[in-house]
């Protein structure tokens, strides 16, 4: 198993730019989302690591090896596609050895072992389940060794009930594999949850890779903010630590980075130079003086009874509420609360934040 | 997908691109290599009233098949006529007469019948399913929403229904007429002179080929432009069928005696009477004693270069299909047109070109069986890249790049993947092929080896000189042949 790195990936369909010099580094044996809204480019990068369709520019390095002129086949790529795609006309134990030699009966039980799923080789694809299926897909793609796994949304065509399960068992079989994976989703909760490191992608560019924590914790610019959970986003001013905004006077939090940073970079120091990185629009800055936009996760705003806020609207989910209150300067904001909310449209109430805000310099997209 | 081709396809299908492309080629090539002559022969009055009786014939059995086939569809799907069902069923078996048969028992029962009417009657009757089929279908799915909003603005049912139906009964016609075009057995039996009867006897009888080519290439030109006309009056109004929508059938009340009447004629003149006249002659000729022998080896012969004309096609088909199907481009789609180009061809303008072909170049196979046999490949190809297309498309390429991804080359991803589950559709595309070949008269006629037969050249040889008895079993035998592919797609769809 082995490292991915891939640089400057440009790529376009008939004139149409799709990537524009996308970036990313996943260390070995680490899983890697990309998350990314549909059409921002996310599957055709993933489709150029695997050697189905060619760069126009940028280079694919797996285990540090440049594979960008090689054909899918001498890639060492594994790949699980959406809907899983096992082939109709063949058992699942002979899906599993497709890519082995000829009677390697024993890394088949293996591999489907790994899957949770021994026993089940002489069944045809069609007599399984759908979470089924994606998961003799997985052990079809790691039957080979492969030095990356990619999974191209693997959890979409599957019921929402069912997803949670797969998610860890796939998880769980890609860490006992020891496997290097990247995953596609449009799902922030997916990747957050499943990933060691997620790369956020908007326009064809990875804007923002890093640890789930971090990620969410200090977001590149405002528009990474609002993709990987909901926010609320408010004008400011800053100095000196804290911000002045529709809610008070803040601290910013002393985690937002300085500079564009790939979060988990691995361990080795392998850091990849900064001129190969996508240039960021922006970077969230301490103690940085002048106007902006402040970013509070609804998570942040308690209620309380009384005061000088309007609660507007009550959502109720159960486990939790949405809360969405104006603001004496008639600004509306939305807090998440507990389920058992006691607040009514209507009712006045006094809006505080917990903990530090994000605060970035410069408007963004 | 990639655009790059692989090698063990481009090859085999440039092959099969060459082979589709040259009869028209070399018919232009033969044209303009005496071009005094053959402006002559374009000149001559003769080809213009050969033109004319060519294009009196299309349209004729055209309208004709029109009114067979729009009426039958509309009674069978929108009314309550009894038995509906049966007459759907019927109306659809003439399919699977070959024409020549059906003239066969025309004439035989009625020497009189032959020349223009009687080549009109059993056209019609032949392929007045080509308009049936897809009127019936576009018929039972369109919205009966838009027959009530005419009813309810004072236009009546008729002016919407014609409207809508008019792509899919123009698309029928456009066979029909194709068919009448290319017709050679029917008209040749029924001794009604036009350009492809016209085209075998220059060829049989002068020494001088140049006429058969010129005319071979006006038929080629009448038909390009027939298919473009078709085109052309499609137009650009947006055609709205829905789902299959509850609807409430037409009583046809008083009329029910007259149009069952209609329809029984329509199933007892072109199903019933053919039976019936390959029973009569069938007993009689037997009665005088069978020559078996001849009978044998015409089958034999009918298997074997069937056999291997399906053979051939398929492999030429499978490349074809596969380029068509899973990549784009301009070579991909170059490749695919040329193997549709046969499709407008009449079967004896494809032969005669094999024929200058084979003289001029391969002379060893020249009136020889492998010379049929590339004529069939030449002839059922379309069919054939269709069948493979289809099945190829079956098969997601999703497939072949995981495959890729597992270590498997290009071709081995389409060997050990796309085609295995390809099979199914290519093999019955293969037989399907194999069936219409053991039907072909016009290239047959032109390119089996001299003192061979097969069982249409056997009948239409014994039809040609009065000997219907003798010709009953090869009408029987061919009208066996025809059902089984109407019987698998049967069996297929249920």
């Amino acid at each position: 198993m082995s490292g991915l790195k891939v640089a400057g990936i440009v790529k376009a369909f008939s004139g149409t730019p799709v990537l524009r010099g996308a970036a990313m580094e996943v260390a070995d044996g680490d899983l890697a989302a990309v998350l990314g809204p549909s059409g921002c480019g996310k599957t055709t990068l993933l489709r150029i690591v695997a050697g189905f369709e060619r760069a126009d520019a940028g280079s694919v390095l797996i285990g540090g090896a440049e594979v960008g002129h090689l054909p899918p086949e001498k890639r060492r790529v594994g790949v699980v596609p959406q809907d899983a795609a096992l082939f109709p006309h063949l058992s699942v134990a002979r899906n599993v050895g497709f890519g082995l030699p000829r009677g390697s009966r024993e890394r088949i039980a293996e591999c489907l072992e790994l899957v949770g799923l021994d026993g089940y080789g002489r069944r045809m694809p069609y007599e399984l389940s759908g979470g089924q299926q994606q998961r003799v897909a997985l052990a079809r793609a790691l039957a080979p060794r492969p030095g990356v796994v990619l999974l191209d949304e693997p959890f979409n065509a599957l019921d929402r009930s069912l997803r949670t399960s797969v998610r860890d068992d796939v998880r769980a079989a890609l860490k006992a594999a020891g496997a290097t994976a990247v995953m596609v989703t449009h799902d922030q909760e997916e990747a957050l949850s499943m990933a060691d490191t997620v790369a956020v992608m908007r326009e064809g560019e990875i804007v923002q890779q890093g640890d789930p924590v971090r990620l969410y914790s200090a977001p590149a610019d405002v528009g990474v903010a609002a993709f990987v959970g909901e926010a609320v986003v408010l004008d400011g001013v800053s100095a000196d630590g804290t911000v002045t905004c529709a809610l008070g006077t803040l601290p910013t939090s002393p985690t937002s980075p300085t500079s564009p940073t790939f979060g988990t970079a691995p361990a080795t120091g392998s850091l990849p130079a900064l001129d190969t990185l996508p240039a960021l629009d922006t970077s969230p800055a301490t103690g940085r003086r002048g106007a902006g936009r402040v970013v509070v996760r609804p998570e942040q705003l308690l209620l309380s009874a009384g005061g000088e806020a309007t609660v507007e609207r009550v959502e109720y989910y159960g486990h939790d509420a949405a809360v969405t209150v104006r603001l004496p300067c008639g600004t509306p904001v939305r807090a998440r609360t507990r389920g058992d909310v006691p607040h009514r449209p209507g009712d006045k109430v006094t809006v505080r934040v917990d903990g530090s805000v994000l605060f970035y310099g410069e408007i963004v997209r | 997908m990639s655009r790059r081709v692989p090698p063990a396809l481009l090859v085999p299908a440039l092959v099969a691109t060459a082979l589709s492309l040259a009869p028209v080629a070399y018919l232009v090539v033969r044209a303009a290599e005496r071009p005094d002559a053959a402006l002559g022969v374009l000149l001559r009055p003769r080809t213009a009233e050969l033109a004319l009786r060519s294009l009196g014939l299309a349209a004729t059995v055209t309208a004709a098949c029109l009114v067979v086939g729009v009426s039958l569809a509309w009674l069978v799907v929108r009314t309550d006529l009894p038995g509906r069902r049966v007459w759907g069923a019927l109306a659809a078996l003439p399919l699977a007469v070959p024409s020549y048969v059906a003239a066969y028992t025309w004439i035989a029962a009625f020497p009189d019948i032959s020349g223009f009417w009687g080549s009109v009657l059993v056209l019609t009757l032949c392929t007045y399913p080509y308009v049936y089929l897809p009127v019936a279908a576009a018929l039972s799915r369109l919205d009966p929403a838009l027959e009530e909003v005419s009813l309810s603005l004072g236009r009546g049912r008729a002016a919407v229904v014609l409207r809508q139906l008019r792509p899919s009964a123009a698309a029928g016609a456009l066979l029909v007429a194709m068919y009448a075009l290319a017709e050679f057995g029917a008209v040749s039996i029924m001794r009604f002179d036009v350009f492809t009867t016209q085209i075998y006897t220059s060829y049989r009888a002068a020494f001088d080929r140049t006429p058969a080519a010129v005319l071979g290439l006006v038929l080629v030109v009448v038909t390009f432009v027939v298919v473009l006309a078709e085109a052309r009056t499609r137009g650009r109004a947006a055609y709205a069928l829905r789902g299959t929508p509850a609807r409430r059938r037409v009583a046809v009340r008083t009329w029910k005696a007259p149009v069952l009447a209609w329809a029984g004629l329509v199933a007892a003149l072109a199903v019933g009477f053919p039976l019936v006249s390959i029973g009569f002659w069938l007993v009689t000729g037997t009665s005088r004693g069978l020559d078996l022998d001849t009978l044998a080896s015409a089958t034999a012969a009918t298997l074997g270069v069937s056999g291997a004309g399906a053979l051939l096609t398929a492999a030429l088909a499978v490349p074809v299909g596969v380029l068509a199907a899973r990549h784009r481009g301009g070579l991909a789609r170059f490749v695919e047109r040329a193997a549709y180009v046969a499709h407008a061809l009449p079967g004896i303008v494809i032969a005669l070109s094999l024929v200058f072909f084979a003289v001029r170049y391969a002379y060893p196979i020249y009136q020889q069986w492998p010379l049929l046999v590339l004529a069939y490949a030449v002839l059922f190809l379309p069919a054939a890249v269709g069948a493979v297309r289809a099945s190829v498309l079956q098969s997601p390429p999703v497939l072949e790049e995981v495959a890729r991804s597992l270590g498997q080359s290009a071709t081995g991803a389409l060997r050990r993947v796309t085609l295995p589950l390809a099979l199914p559709g290519v093999l019955a595309g293969t037989a399907l092929v194999f069936l219409t070949a053991m039907k072909e008269l016009p290239a047959t006629l032109l390119l089996r080896p001299t003192g061979a037969d097969t069982l249409a050249t056997r009948l239409w040889t014994e039809t040609g000189s009065g000997s219907y008895a003798a010709a009953a079993p090869y009408a029987a035998l061919l009208m066996v042949l025809a059902a089984v592919p109407g019987f698998m797609l049967g069996r297929r769809e249920t």
